[in-house]
């Protein structure tokens, strides 16, 4: 009887949650306003969002290229096909896992610090003084920030697809020998725009909506305690992971399940 | 006498814990009124019930002629610039410094050029002694200075009233001095309404005109400091006197003591 208990529980509550969380995402639409009048809003969040997690991203990106070189270079030798590494690289990065990748890591980096930065403004007092001041902290804290991420999430993803193919071309041609000229043109002549690039630059627009909205809402919904706000950080990572990877599972079926 | 602030018959729960049962009072137009009781009393709540920050389940909270729970989102925050905040931690923006932070409420709420805006945060810093910690930034202060930065953002649209949560908690003896001495002639200079939510009752009582004391979600007391003090209310006299026991117990409702050490059960 109990396990019935505690499932109803958990459902209500996390239906509630779900609430709040669209409510607050519906209050802090009129943001928009406050960001067209005052741009340097959202352009010092874009600093802080997605110019501060460039480096991570090259990095990742640059390494993932070049693991996927080495381990496509294995399987497409073994049938005579290392000539078709260069769309291989390329197709993966651009609709999976350049988005993907990106963002998890987005989430680890951007996504943490947002919840802890605004759970630890509402611990601190700082939204409920801003209230006070007859300042909405929904719309002038949370929407430039909301906005910053998911302008700059499809950019870290076209970054990292960019260094990816970058890291493949360097193991691929440098390392392994592979003949650049079918490496660059079957790239050219398999990836299309509009179902590959077009549709991973849907899905990391997706992603970065999905991963902001969480880090934001799970910040302004913490417990005010040092606890509440290490829960939060925690919970944004292990949530927006879960939603990354169930949307990608939705979106690439609808995007790519008819092909 | 005019009245700024009038609540009646509030009723407040959290859960099923009754904050406010049925209390009613009147704040007066550019008086320093303290709302003083022990801590749990529900003193900060009922600021954040003044600023509309919290509904009450029953009663009225009326601010300056406005049913401060009937308005609008737009009206309460029109009221709400009319109001000053100085919260316990000061509540600065930790990421602007302290002219930023003065200068934020200006900046959200007119549209004043940028040289007069300089001058309005100087003015309001200098009355508070700060104009020298103008770049500092809010880690980079006390927190006697943070609650003072924090009480010239308070001013900086010239409110009619200010609301005070506990200044003077955590503050040595010459924090405390510039803080009694600020509000005091803050209130006097600007004309000012001054709300102080303590429980420092030698600090509160030497600026206050008027003193409501709360416990256990009822007014226990209420008159000017003189009356106060020669109040015959037990609840009155062991807060005013710092009594370790009295009407409010020392002890948190618990099993009987020698029952509880011999039960086998742990906790």
């Amino acid at each position: 009887m109990q396990i019935f208990q505690y499932l109803g529980a958990t459902t209500r509550s996390g239906f509630a949650k779900l609430g709040r969380a669209t409510f607050f995402l519906f209050h802090c639409l009129p943001g928009l306003i406050d960001v067209l009048q005052r741009p340097h809003l959202l352009i010092r969040q874009i600093y802080s969002v997605g110019v501060l997690s460039f480096l991570l991203i090259t990095i990742s990106g640059l390494f993932v290229g070049m693991v996927l070189a080495l381990q496509g270079y294995y399987t497409l030798s073994d049938f005579g096909a290392e000539a078709s590494l260069g769309i291989m690289i390329a197709a993966s990065l651009v609709r999976e896992l350049g988005p993907v990748v990106t963002a998890l890591l987005f989430a680890g980096r951007a996504g943490s610090a947002l919840s802890a930065e605004i759970g630890l403004m509402k611990t601190t007092e700082q939204l409920s003084g801003m209230e006070m001041m007859a300042v909405d902290p929904i719309r002038r804290v949370i929407f430039p920030r909301f906005l910053a991420g998911i302008f700059s999430m499809p950019l870290l993803a076209a970054l990292f697809s960019a260094i990816g193919i970058v890291g493949g071309y360097m193991v691929g041609i440098g390392m392994l020998g592979v003949d650049e000229g079918p490496f660059w043109s079957q790239m050219q002549a398999g990836i299309d725009f509009y179902d590959d690039v077009v549709n991973g630059f849907i899905k990391s627009l997706v992603f970065g909506f999905v991963v902001t909205w969480i880090a934001l809402f799970e910040g302004y919904d913490a417990m005010p305690t040092s606890e509440g706000i290490s829960r939060a950080t925690t919970r944004t990572v292990v949530n927006s992971a879960f939603s990354v990877l169930a949307l990608d599972f939705i979106l690439t079926a609808l995007m790519f399940g008819d092909t | 006498m005019d009245k700024i602030v009038t609540i009646k018959n509030l009723v407040f729960m959290r859960g099923q814990r009754k904050i406010f049962d049925d209390i009613s009072l009147d704040i007066q137009r550019g008086k320093v009124t303290a709302i003083m009781g022990p801590s749990g009393t529900g003193k900060t709540t009922l600021l954040k019930l003044i600023g509309g920050q919290l509904s009450p389940q029953s009663g009225s909270v009326v601010v300056n002629q406005q049913n401060v729970h009937q308005l609008k989102r737009a009206e309460l925050f029109a009221l709400r610039k009319q109001m000053g905040m100085l919260f316990q931690s000061g509540a600065l923006l930790t990421d602007i410094d302290v002219y930023e932070n003065v200068a934020f409420p200006l900046r959200e709420h007119t549209k004043l050029s940028e040289s007069m805006i300089r001058t309005l945060v100087l003015m309001k810093l200098q009355a508070v002694g700060l104009r020298g910690a103008r770049h500092l930034m809010p880690a980079e202060l006390s927190g006697g200075m943070a609650r003072r930065v924090a009480l010239a953002r308070a001013i900086a649209l010239d409110p009619m009233m200010i609301m005070y949560d506990e200044p003077f908690t955590g503050q040595d003896p010459i924090s405390m001095g510039a803080l009694i001495h600020l509000i005091n002639s803050l209130n006097k200079t600007l004309g000012l309404t001054s709300i102080i939510v303590s429980h420092d009752v030698q600090e509160t009582a030497a600026i206050a005109d008027y003193i409501y004391v709360l416990s256990d979600g009822k007014i226990v007391g209420e008159g000017t400091p003189e009356q106060i003090a020669a109040s015959d209310s037990e609840w009155v006299q062991q807060f005013m006197q710092g009594k370790a026991d009295g009407p409010v117990h020392f002890h948190y409702p618990a099993p009987d003591y020698f029952d509880d050490l011999m039960s086998n059960q742990l906790s």
